[in-house]
């Protein structure tokens, strides 16, 4: 079919990384060494200084189709993650409407198999993630979807919430949670503190998540079920859970690369693109969040990717929606927050074989037709690879973005590390920092 | 920090120097002897065109807004907007666009979003606007109104006029400030503008109707309402904001009476000479008890008529001025 010749990057495998080619043949990797018999029409990609390992996997993107097109589709929001260096993206459920059936979760699955990247759903766990009555679960996991939130929201009655994982337990899925307890956060548009009382914005306290990041690790310990902990923002949140898996419970988390790299101090200029829930946090979580992603502690970034279309975020900060774009800058900003000198095995860690053990990406499901993710870098797994230029710089430009919506709060920054190349079930999307 | 409104917008008093805010106030000095003229109007900024955009409903600012402009012979186009921008159906920038397209030097905005008129700066940078009240951030206007009335009341006092006082009399002067803190623009125009110019500053509300992070502001924040009130040599009142959902932070009005309402009794405290203010609209037998309302130490009519020159004086700074160094 078709081959690609990866030559001479710094190959990252789950333990070790060394320099070497990588030949993929018919969306496998059929060698790791030096390759002296490449096929003649072999495609070559120069992976000198680079790095190259397991392709990314986003646990986190909103790509609003149905109902929010002019925001993002899952084509374009397929092209945005492709660029970000993600072979994999788990598309969130609260579309207009919400992914709450078999039929909704059928037609996202569908059209993403017309993108060149696996588009895994998070189904809801509650009917229109009202967070009343049960979504069928188990209907949608016989489709291959393993993961389910209400994400936008938590589920805030804690009896429905034990409910739903005692239910999702036996059928071999995870639930994942946006912890926030909308009665504490009050309808508040950022976080609760100093600059919140000088600003004249309501708050959304820390206390919101911590409280509900408290309750759920107690309801995982009640029922045994696995919880992961969508876009953790605070110190507080991240020891608790960190605690509870070193205490063997169930539970996974993720931080956001927004909540690692910006504080709350950019809502004083009442700039809506900088509006997200949880919200920007105090500088004291940004380092905490900092610090545990270069200790390794953290098991997935997700990008939690939120486009908005441009008239919304033209209204007023307490008007407009929350939600920042996040897939195209993700890999360069955790690469940045690893710090002076980045270990290339943390950095696959967290942006591959973290959540693709989470988001349970396999191909022995004929159903999703997805490949598996977030492999060893050996012979034999799928091909989904990126290579990663650490030397790479660049400046978002939020009118060049290949997302649909312009919604970055990253506009204009100059970053380093760049995706040079992106392969995706075997077949070269990106090259040379392009889309082919 | 900045050091004059000319040729600026005016958004926010907590970044105001000192000298900025005196400027204001002795501007508006001259303005007040416009107001007294049988013909109450100067030719400052003819030809030029304020745009009032008020999202939320105003009649005072509004009023008070559109008069000082006319009295500048500014041409002036008011324009009532919809409450909500997402009702409508426009967002806050398309609005400002289609505004900024008729051709205007400033714009004072009324918006019940707090930010809204640093937003709108930012859409039109060369069109000065002057923040009519925005959520619950700042209504710096209100706080100038505020602290040139006091500085003038206290002038008349001890046989002087304002312009000669400067801000000396503010030095160690006693100004509580009492009531609906946390969702009140009003509150924190005002304690930027008192503290700026040297007061010092108390606050006296029910727990929940404090700020967040108020132990960072310049002001001691004490809870004996009553030693408090004997303690002022200026009494601050603020409307108890039941339409922004300060209802459900006091268990009813009417305990808000009885813990910090300015009642006849609570009244009796005060010094003597003390002075009584509130930025209106009030709500008599709430906060403030319609007799104390009515007595001699209440200043709230020399407020409201003070709002017309201040914002002359803001108008004229901002839009006639231009910045040092530059060019007009």
């Amino acid at each position: 079919m078709s081959a690609i010749i990866i030559r001479q990057g710094l190959v990252v495998g789950a333990h070790a990384s060394s320099v070497a080619d990588v030949l993929i043949v018919d969306g496998k990797i059929v060698e790791v060494g030096t390759v002296d018999d490449a096929p003649s029409d072999a495609h070559e990609v120069d992976a000198r200084d680079c790095w190259v390992g397991p392709g990314f996997v986003d646990l986190h993107a909103h790509l609003r189709e149905p109902g929010r097109e002019a925001a993002e589709t899952i084509e374009s929001g397929a092209r945005a993650g492709a660029l970000g260096g993600y072979c994999a993206l788990v598309a969130m459920p609260n579309t207009e409407p919400a992914l709450d059936s078999v039929a909704l979760v059928a037609y996202v699955l569908e059209r993403g198999l017309r993108t060149p990247l696996d588009i895994a759903v998070a189904g809801a766990i509650t009917k229109d993630r009202r967070g009343e009555s049960l979504a069928p679960m188990a209907e949608m996991a016989a489709l291959g979807v393993r993961l389910f939130t209400d994400d936008g929201v938590g589920v805030q009655d804690p009896s429905v919430m034990r409910r739903a994982l005692t239910y999702a337990k036996p059928l071999g899925v995870r639930l994942a949670q946006h912890c926030e307890d909308e009665q504490l956060a009050a309808g508040g548009t950022m976080n609760e503190g100093v600059l919140s009382g000088r600003l004249g914005l309501v708050g959304r306290p820390a206390l919101a998540e911590e409280l509900m990041v408290l309750r759920d690790i107690e309801l995982v310990r009640l029922t045994g079920s696995p919880l992961h902990f969508l876009h953790l923002s605070t110190s507080r949140s991240l020891e608790m859970v960190v605690r509870a898996r070193d205490e063997g419970l169930p539970v996974s988390f993720e931080v956001a690369p927004h909540h690692f790299t910006l504080d709350e101090s950019a809502c004083a200029t009442y700039d809506p693109v900088f509006k997200v829930h949880p919200p920007l946090r105090s500088r004291g979580d940004v380092e905490a969040l900092v610090e545990a992603l270069r200790r390794g502690v953290v098991d997935a970034v997700a990008t939690d990717h939120a486009p908005h279309a441009p008239e919304l975020k033209d209204l007023a900060f307490d008007e407009a929606p929350a939600g920042m774009l996040g897939l195209e800058h993700a890999a360069s900003l955790t690469f940045e927050a690893l710090g002076p000198s980045p270990d290339p095995q943390t950095f696959f860690q967290v942006l591959s074989r973290g959540p693709a053990r989470i988001a349970q990406l396999r191909r022995d499901d004929e159903r999703v037709r997805h490949s598996a993710h977030g492999g060893a870098m050996v012979v034999g797994t799928d091909a989904n690879v990126t290579v990663f230029d650490p030397a790479g710089r660049w400046s978002v430009d939020r009118h060049a973005l290949a997302s649909r919506s312009m919604n970055t709060p990253y506009d204009g920054r100059a970053l380093v590390g760049r995706v040079s190349a992106t392969i995706a079930k075997g077949r070269l999307v990106v090259d040379e920092g392009r889309l082919t | 920090m900045i050091e004059s409104i000319r040729g600026r917008s005016l958004l926010s008093l907590d970044d105001l120097s000192k000298e900025a805010i005196v400027e204001v106030l002795d501007t508006a000095e001259s303005f007040v002897e416009v107001n007294r003229r049988s013909i109450k109007k100067v030719p400052a900024l003819k030809g030029r065109v304020v745009a009032s955009l008020f999202f939320e409903e105003s009649t005072r600012t509004r009023l008070s807004f559109e008069t000082a402009a006319k009295r500048l012979s500014a041409d002036v186009l008011s324009l009532a907007v919809a409450s909500s921008s997402v009702k409508k159906g426009e967002s806050l920038r398309d609005t400002i666009a289609t505004i900024d397209a008729l051709g205007i030097d400033a714009v004072v905005l009324r918006h019940r979003s707090s930010g809204a008129a640093m937003q709108v700066s930012r859409y039109v940078p060369h069109v000065r606007v002057i923040n009519g009240g925005d959520g619950q951030h700042q209504h710096p206007t209100q706080g100038l109104l505020d602290a040139f009335t006091i500085r003038q009341v206290l002038s008349e006092q001890r046989g002087t006029t304002g312009l000669e006082s400067g801000s000396e009399l503010f030095h160690g002067l006693k100004i509580l400030i009492v009531g609906d803190i946390r969702h009140s623009r009003v509150a924190r125009s005002d304690v930027a503008a008192y503290a700026t110019l040297g007061a010092e500053v108390r606050i006296c509300a029910p727990g929940t109707l404090l700020p967040d992070g108020v132990a960072t502001w310049p002001v001691t924040v004490v809870h004996d309402v009553d030693e408090a009130l004997a303690w002022a040599d200026v009494v601050g009142l603020l409307r108890l904001q039941s339409e922004r959902g300060s209802g459900a932070f006091v268990a009813s009005l009417d305990e808000f009476t009885f813990t910090h309402g300015l009642t006849v009794e609570r009244a009796r405290l005060l010094k003597s000479e003390a002075l009584i203010m509130h930025p209106g609209p009030m709500n008599r037998g709430v906060e403030i008890d319609s007799r104390v309302v009515d007595s001699s130490q209440a200043i709230v009519e020399r407020q409201v008529s003070n709002g017309v020159p201040i914002r002359m004086a803001v108008l004229y700074l901002s839009v006639a001025g231009s910045r040092e160094g530059q060019a007009q």
